[in-house]
C-alpha cells in the first residue's frame, strides 16, 4: 500500500459520505418527510458504511500481527506540540472492525423501523462512525479527548431525536454524565502535555509520572471511563438511553461506545500510571464486582426487555474491568475478548428486541409469550444470542468469562468467586426472559398474527450469529491479534 | 520635525477611518437620503482598506510623541474588529432597509465607533485612551437607540447611555488619581513610577471602567438589557468588534501600564473573571429570549478571556488573542441566526422560534449547530481549543480556582446550549421563516466553516497570534 494514509481513509470515509448526503440533499431541497429520498439517503449511507468496513479489511491486510508497538502510523503537526497522529495495535484493530461492521447492520436494521427523517438519521450515523473509528486509532491524547467529546453530539441526536416518549431527559442525562466526566479527563490531559511536554499516546506511555501524581491524573481518568463503560455506581444513564434510543442506537451504544471506556483503561490507566492502578486495584475489584451482582439482579426485575439487557450490558462490564485488573496476561486477554464478544452479541440483542418492537410496538416481557408457535426461525436466533450472553461453551461469551475469571483468580480469590455468582445469575435472569417471550402458550391476542423474522432481519443477525460462534470456536483469532498490546498494556506493572 | 512615515506606521488606519468619517458627513450632507444605501458600502470599504493598511504597517510604531504606540499585538485586533465591523455592518443592511431606518448616519457611526476602537487600540497614554473610549461610547449610545421610535431601543440607548457615562466617571477618576501619584499619564512612565496606594486606587477604579467596557461582573448589568432592547444589527456590533477590542485594551493596559503592580491587579482580575463565569453561566440558563441569552453568554466568555488577562502577559497574551477571535468568529455567525429568525409579521426573538429549524433549513441548523457547539467550546470547532488555550495560560500561571469555575460553568453552560440545539434538531416544526438576506446567510454559513477551518488549522493561527505577542513582552 505504500504510503497510502489508510487509517485516516477509514476514518474519515463516513464523514465523507455524511458530507455528500447533505450536499445532495441541499441540492435537490427534497421536501420534509419525503420517504423516497430518505430511503436513498439510508441506502447512500449504507453502501458508505460497507465501503468502509472494507476500508477497514484492507487495514487488517496491511496489518502485521506480530510486529510490536503502533503500526500504520500516520503524523502530522496540529499546533503547538499537539499532533494529529493515528496508529493501531492489535487491540485498536479489532475495535475499529467491530465498529465498522455494526454501523452497516444498524443501518440495514433501520430500513423500514425509522420513518421519519431518515436523511438527517444517516448522517448523525455516519458522523458518529467517524468519531468512534477516531477515538480507536488516534495516538495524540488531544486528538483522543476530541473524537472522545465529539462522538456524544451525534449520539445526543440521535436519542434525542428518533429515541422514545421520554427521549428528551435520557439524551441530556447521556450528554451531561458522560461530559462532567470527561472535563475531568480534560483536565488531567492538559496537566500531563504541560508536564511532559508531549501529548503523544507512544511517548507518554514511557513517561513516568511521581506516584502522587498519578493518583489525581489516574482518579480523572476513572471518572470518564467509569461512566462511559458504564461502572456501578455511575450507570444509571444507561438504561434510560438504551430504553428510549431507537434500535440502531442501542446496537451502537451496547456495542462500541461502552467499549470506549475499557479501551480507555487499557491504553491510558495501565500503561501511563501503572502506579496508582496497583493502588486502586482492590477499589476496582469491589466495583466490578458489585457491579456484576448487583447489575444482574435488577436485570433479573426487569419487565422492559430493553432494560433487562442494558442491565445485563453493565453486569457484563464489570468482567471487562475486573479482568484488566487483574494485572494478568490471561485476564487482559480476557476483557479485550470480552468487549469484542460483548459487542458482537448485546447488538444482537439489541436487535432481537429491536424485530419483536418493530411489530408489536412494545418492550414489555407481559406482552409476549409463545413466540415460537409463530416466529420460530426467530426463537432458534433467540436463544442462540441468550446463551451467548450467558456464557455458554462454544459461544464467544463463554471465552471471555472464563478468561477474566481466571485471571481474576490470580489476583483474589474473592473477586473471583464474586464474578461467577454473576455467571449465575445471568443465567437466571436470560433464560427467564426468553423463557415469559418465547415459549408458553399465546395470551396476546396481538401476537396471533405475528410474522417471522425476513431476509432484512436475517441479513442483520447473520454476520452476528457466524462471529459469536467463530470466536467461541476459534478463539485464538482474536488472541493472536491482541496479545502484544495486552503485554504492552501490563509491562509496566509487571515487567517494569 | 514630524517623521511622517512613522505617524503613518503608527496612525495610518485610523487617520483613513477619520478621513472616511468626515468625507461621509460631507457626502451625506450633499446627497442627503440618495447616500442611504451607498454609505453602507462606503462604510464598509473602509473598514476592509483600514485592514489592509493594518497589515502593511505590521510591526507598528510609535507617534505624536508616546501618546500612540502599536504594536503586533494590537494591530491583531485591529484586523478582528475593524473585519467584524464590517461584516456586522453589512449583515445589517436590509433589516434597517425593511425597519424603514436605514440612514447613512448609521454607517457612519459603525465608522467613527471603529475610529474609537482603533484609538484606544494604539493608546500608549492614558488621554489617548479615554479620548478614543468616548469616541467609541458615544457611537455607541447612538448606535443603541437608532429605532428611536422603539420604545425598547430607546430605553435600551438610555440605559447605557446612563450607566456608561457614570463608567466613563469611574474610569476618569481613576485616571486622575493614577496621574496625581506618578506625575504621569504615560503608560511607561507610570509603570516606572513609585505610585504607592494611591497608584492601585487609581488602578482598581480603571479597571471598574474597564470592566464595564468588556461586561464583565460586576458591571456587566446593561449588557442583557441593551442586548435585548437594540436593534439586532447593532447588537451583532457590540457582542463582537468593540468587544474583541475593549478587552484587548484592558489587557494591554495591564501589561503595559502596572506590571509593577501585577498581584494586586491579578487578584482583583480573578475575581471579576470568577463573578463573571458564574453570573453570566446560571444568567443564560433562565432566558428564553435568544438575544438576552447571547448577553449572558458573552458575559461568561469575557470571564474566560479574563483568566488569561489574570495570566499575565508572558502567558496569556496569545491565549487572548486566539480565544477572542475564535468567539467573535462564532459571535458573528450566531447573530446572523438571529437575523435570520424573521417571519411574516417581523422578527421573532425566543429560542422556542427555532423549533424544527433542521427540517425547514437543514442547512442553516448545521451550520448554527457548529456555531453553538464552538461558542459552548465543545470539540470540534475553534472555540474548543481558544478554551484550551486559556485554561493552559491559567494553569501555567497558577490559576487553578479559576479554572474550576471555568470547566464547572462551561459544563452549566452546556445545559442552555444543548437546549438550542434540542430546539432546532428535536422539536415539532415552527412556522418557515422568511428568506434570508444574503449578507446574512453568507455570515452564518462563513462563520461555521471559519469555526471548522480554524479548528484544523489552528496551528498556523496560534503561531500568528503568538508571534504577535512575541517580541512585544519580553
Amino acid at each position: 500500500m505504500g504510503n497510502f494514509p489508510i487509517l485516516t481513509a477509514v476514518t474519515f470515509l463516513p464523514l465523507a459520505g455524511a458530507v455528500l448526503i447533505m450536499l445532495v440533499r441541499a441540492m435537490t431541497g427534497s421536501q420534509e418527510s419525503d420517504v423516497a429520498s430518505g430511503n436513498k439517503a439510508l441506502t447512500a449511507g449504507l453502501i458508505f458504511s460497507v465501503a468502509t468496513f472494507l476500508a477497514s479489511l484492507v487495514m487488517l491486510a496491511s496489518f502485521d500481527i506480530g510486529a510490536p508497538g503502533y503500526q500504520l502510523v500516520e503524523e502530522v503537526s496540529w499546533f503547538a506540540n499537539v499532533q494529529y497522529k493515528l496508529g493501531v495495535d492489535g487491540l485498536s484493530l479489532l475495535l475499529i472492525l467491530l465498529t465498522t461492521l455494526l454501523t452497516p447492520l444498524s443501518l440495514i436494521a433501520s430500513f423500514g423501523s425509522v420513518k421519519e427523517r431518515l436523511t438527517e438519521y444517516t448522517i448523525a450515523f455516519l458522523v458518529l462512525e467517524t468519531f468512534m473509528i477516531g477515538v480507536f486509532c488516534a495516538l495524540d491524547m488531544v486528538l483522543f479527548y476530541v473524537f472522545f467529546e465529539a462522538g456524544l453530539i451525534p449520539m445526543f441526536i440521535i436519542i434525542g431525536v428518533w429515541g422514545g416518549a421520554d427521549r428528551i431527559y435520557a439524551s441530556y442525562k447521556f450528554f451531561l454524565y458522560t461530559l462532567l466526566g470527561s472535563l475531568f479527563m480534560l483536565a488531567a490531559v492538559v496537566f500531563m502535555y504541560l508536564q511532559a511536554g508531549t501529548s503523544d499516546i507512544a511517548q507518554l506511555e514511557t513517561f513516568a509520572f511521581a506516584p502522587e501524581v498519578q493518583t489525581w491524573l489516574w482518579l480523572a481518568f476513572f471518572a470518564s471511563f467509569a461512566v462511559k463503560l458504564p461502572m456501578w455506581p455511575v450507570h444509571t444513564w444507561l438504561p434510560d438511553a438504551h430504553v428510549q434510543a431507537p434500535t440502531a442506537g442501542s446496537v451502537i451504544l451496547a456495542g462500541i461506545l461502552l467499549k470506549m471506556g475499557g479501551y480507555g483503561f487499557l491504553r491510558f490507566s495501565l500503561p501511563m500510571f501503572p502506579d496508582a492502578s496497583e493502588l486502586f486495584q482492590p477499589f476496582m475489584f469491589v466495583l466490578s464486582v458489585v457491579a456484576i451482582v448487583y447489575a444482574s439482579l435488577v436485570a433479573f426485575r426487569q419487565t422492559d426487555m430493553k432494560k433487562l439487557i442494558a442491565y445485563s450490558s453493565v453486569a457484563h462490564m464489570g468482567f471487562v474491568t475486573l479482568g484488566i485488573f487483574s494485572f494478568t496476561e490471561v485476564g487482559v486477554q480476557g476483557a479485550i475478548f470480552q468487549m469484542i464478544s460483548h459487542g458482537l452479541i448485546s447488538g444482537a440483542l439489541f436487535l432481537i428486541v429491536g424485530v419483536v418492537y418493530d411489530r408489536m410496538h412494545t418492550r414489555e416481557i407481559a406482552a409476549y409469550g409463545g413466540l415460537v408457535h409463530r416466529m420460530p426461525v426467530y426463537a432458534a436466533m433467540f436463544m442462540l444470542f441468550s446463551m451467548a450472553n450467558v456464557g455458554l461453551p462454544g459461544t464467544s461469551g463463554f471465552v471471555g468469562e472464563i478468561l477474566t475469571m481466571t485471571g481474576a483468580f490470580q489476583a483474589s480469590t474473592w473477586a473471583a468467586a464474586g464474578a461467577a455468582l454473576g455467571v449465575i445469575f445471568s443465567a437466571v435472569y436470560m433464560l427467564t426472559l426468553y423463557r415469559r417471550t418465547v415459549f408458553g402458550q399465546i395470551t396476546n391476542p396481538d401476537l396471533e398474527g405475528i410474522k417471522d423474522v425476513d431476509l432484512k432481519e436475517i441479513i442483520t443477525l447473520a454476520p452476528l450469529i457466524i462471529g459469536t460462534i467463530l470466536l467461541g470456536i476459534a478463539p485464538n483469532i482474536v488472541f493472536n491479534i491482541t496479545r502484544e498490546s495486552s503485554l504492552r498494556a501490563l509491562q509496566m506493572i509487571t515487567g517494569g | 520635525m514630524l517623521d511622517f512615515q512613522a505617524m503613518i506606521a503608527a496612525v495610518g488606519p485610523e487617520l483613513l477611518l477619520a478621513l472616511a468619517g468626515l468625507v461621509g458627513v460631507l457626502l451625506g450632507a450633499i446627497f442627503k437620503d440618495q447616500f442611504n444605501s451607498l454609505s453602507f458600502k462606503f462604510a464598509a470599504a473602509s473598514l476592509i482598506a483600514a485592514v489592509l493598511v493594518v497589515f502593511l504597517n505590521w510591526p507598528g510604531g510609535e507617534a505624536f510623541g508616546g501618546l500612540v504606540t502599536t504594536t503586533p499585538f494590537v494591530n491583531f485586533a485591529k484586523v478582528v474588529s475593524y473585519g467584524a465591523g464590517a461584516i456586522t455592518l453589512l449583515m445589517g443592511e436590509n433589516f434597517l432597509r425593511r425597519h424603514e431606518t436605514i440612514r447613512y448616519e448609521y454607517a457612519l457611526l459603525i465608522i467613527f465607533a471603529s475610529l474609537g476602537m482603533g484609538v484606544i487600540l494604539s493608546a500608549s497614554n492614558l488621554m489617548t485612551l479615554y479620548m478614543g473610549i468616548e469616541t467609541l461610547s458615544l457611537s455607541s449610545y447612538v448606535l443603541a437607540s437608532f429605532h428611536r421610535d422603539s420604545m425598547r431601543s430607546a430605553e435600551a440607548g438610555l440605559k447605557y447611555f446612563v450607566l456608561g457615562a457614570l463608567a466613563s466617571g469611574i474610569l476618569l477618576y481613576g485616571i486622575s488619581l493614577v496621574y496625581g501619584f506618578t506625575g504621569s499619564t504615560d503608560y511607561t512612565a507610570i509603570a516606572e513610577a513609585e505610585g504607592g496606594i494611591g497608584l492601585l486606587f487609581g488602578m482598581v477604579l480603571m479597571i471598574s471602567g474597564m470592566a464595564f467596557k468588556v461586561s464583565a461582573a460586576p458591571m456587566h448589568v446593561w449588557t442583557p438589557d441593551v442586548y435585548e432592547g437594540a436593534p439586532s444589527p447593532v447588537v451583532a456590533f457590540f457582542a463582537t468588534a468593540p468587544k474583541m477590542a475593549s478587552m484587548v485594551v484592558f489587557a494591554n493596559l495591564m501589561f503595559q501600564a502596572f506590571p509593577g503592580v501585577f498581584e494586586d491587579w491579578q487578584m482583583i482580575i480573578a475575581i471579576i473573571a470568577t463573578l463573571s463565569m458564574i453570573i453570566g453561566a446560571f444568567g443564560a440558563l433562565v432566558q428564553s429570549n435568544l438575544k438576552r441569552l447571547l448577553g449572558y453568554s458573552s458575559i461568561a466568555n469575557m470571564g474566560y478571556a479574563l483568566i488569561a488577562v489574570a495570566a499575565g502577559a508572558e502567558y496569556g497574551a496569545a491565549a487572548l488573542l486566539v480565544f477572542m477571535t475564535s468567539y467573535v468568529i462564532a459571535s458573528i455567525g450566531l447573530f446572523g441566526g438571529v437575523l435570520a429568525m424573521r417571519r411574516e409579521g417581523g422578527m421573532v426573538e425566543n429560542i422556542d422560534e427555532l423549533a424544527g429549524l433542521v427540517r425547514r433549513r437543514t442547512g442553516m441548523a448545521i451550520a448554527l449547530t457548529i456555531l453553538v457547539i464552538s461558542v459552548a467550546g465543545f470539540p470540534l470547532a475553534v472555540g474548543f481549543l481558544g478554551k484550551l488555550v486559556v485554561f493552559e495560560a491559567g494553569w501555567n500561571a497558577g490559576l487553578l480556582p479559576l479554572l474550576i469555575v471555568l470547566v464547572l460553568s462551561s459544563v452549566l453552560a452546556f445545559g442552555y446550549y444543548l437546549r438550542i440545539i434540542l430546539v432546532m434538531w428535536v422539536r415539532e416544526p415552527a412556522e418557515r421563516f422568511q428568506p434570508v438576506d444574503r449578507a446574512v446567510s453568507i455570515a452564518i454559513y462563513g462563520a461555521a466553516i471559519a469555526c471548522l477551518l480554524l479548528f484544523i488549522f489552528i496551528g498556523p493561527f496560534t503561531d500568528w497570534a503568538t508571534s504577535a505577542t512575541a517580541g512585544f513582552y519580553q
